[in-house]
């Protein structure tokens, strides 16, 4: 089960600049490593991170394999109108996660 | 009224003792954007942990075994400061236990489940939470009639020479902390964040892990998980870093 941490505050004022913090949990195995056997460790990793505010993007981002593990992106948005902020996470071995918050704007 | 309070601060620095506590804990040898990981908890990553460990407390280990809560119930409350005692002294083994090793023999001994493994995930994750209920308050371990053989032996260890580059603990965390082995500070080696979690590591490891890193880094052989001498050097510098602030879970390069 991938554990996520989101920050987004809870009420802004109408285009305030806010801040949006996103950590998850996850390997962000490379695929260059090898066991203590020698054999190489399957790649597996995060691909796409998108946040979506009602339903419109407004923020993504591609993993690569130097990224570390339990990724953590924050950015900034304005704050346009109440709703929902959504965090979605898809990667390697159909790995999918989301997460949501709300926003009130005033 | 503030000219009251100046003078009082003012007092309390003239009446200070002469030597002022010179320990730091490695949160203070660290840069601000270290720092400012540890201290939001929407950044620290040792805070995914937590939120595994809040979970494994209120869920039950098998089918009709207790949860930790069912005995403990709220961990906020019943746990607040027990991480800042350990390693403590268990009498009906006569020999001081960790944080970890008091989980697994909880869970061994009352819930009737089998012992969660050294370093895995769930076992980390229920320390953190327990640790997390000491953030703030200072170390407590105490040398008393029933731990001083340990401390000693503990002390010991930590002063004794040791692996092929002949050197012991105390050598560098006594002698050389605060100067650089190659571009890392040498902390003090005050355990005051663990279960913690490690930049190098990209993961969250107990003080155990810590030690059995630096045993190998000094090319001695590391003690095994859970044996007599690792609980004993941790007992020790537990009692070396007595009052310092418990900062766990911690962030650390």
């Amino acid at each position: 089960m991938a554990r996520a941490l989101i920050r987004v505050p809870a009420r802004a004022k109408r285009g305030e600049i806010i801040e949006i913090k996103a950590l998850i949990s996850h390997t962000m195995e490379t695929g260059f490593r090898h066991d203590q056997l020698g054999v190489l460790i399957e790649r597996d990793i995060i691909k796409l991170f998108r946040c979506t505010y009602n339903g419109v993007e407004i923020f993504r981002a591609e993993f690569f394999p130097a990224i570390a593990a339990n990724p953590f992106i924050t950015f900034t948005t304005l704050a346009q109108e109440s709703g929902t902020i959504r965090f979605e996470w898809s990667g390697d071995n159909a790995f999918s996660a989301s997460e949501s918050a709300p926003i009130a704007v005033e | 009224m503030r000219r009251l309070a100046a003078a009082l601060a003012l007092a309390a620095l003239v009446f200070a003792p002469a030597r002022a506590d010179d320990r730091r804990s490695g949160y203070d040898y660290m840069s601000p954007q270290t720092r400012a990981m540890q201290d939001d908890d929407a950044a620290n990553p040792a805070m995914l942990w937590v939120l595994d460990g809040e979970a494994l407390w209120n869920a039950a280990p098998a089918p009709g075994a207790r949860a930790c809560s069912g005995c403990h119930g709220d961990a906020p409350k019943s746990m607040k400061g027990v991480a800042a005692r350990y390693p403590a002294f268990d009498r009906a083994l006569g020999r001081p236990v960790d944080l970890e090793q008091r989980i697994n023999a909880c869970r061994t001994g009352r819930q009737h489940a089998a012992p969660l493994r050294s370093e895995s995930r769930e076992l980390l994750a229920l320390a953190a939470y327990v640790a997390l209920q000491s953030r703030g308050m200072p170390i407590a371990v105490e040398e008393d009639d029933a731990n001083r053989a340990a401390v000693e032996a503990g002390r010991a260890i930590f002063e004794r020479r040791q692996g092929q580059l002949d050197i012991s603990c105390a050598q560098c965390h006594d002698q050389y902390a605060g100067k650089r082995l190659a571009g890392s500070v040498i902390p003090q080696a005050h355990p005051t964040g663990y279960p913690l979690y490690r930049l190098e590591w990209q993961s969250l490891g107990s003080l155990s892990r810590r030690l059995r890193a630096c045993l190998a880094g000094i090319r001695a052989e590391p003690y095994d998980y859970g044996s007599r001498e690792l609980v004993e050097l941790e007992l020790y510098l537990m009692v070396r870093a007595r009052g310092l602030k418990m900062d766990a879970p911690a962030v650390r390069p």
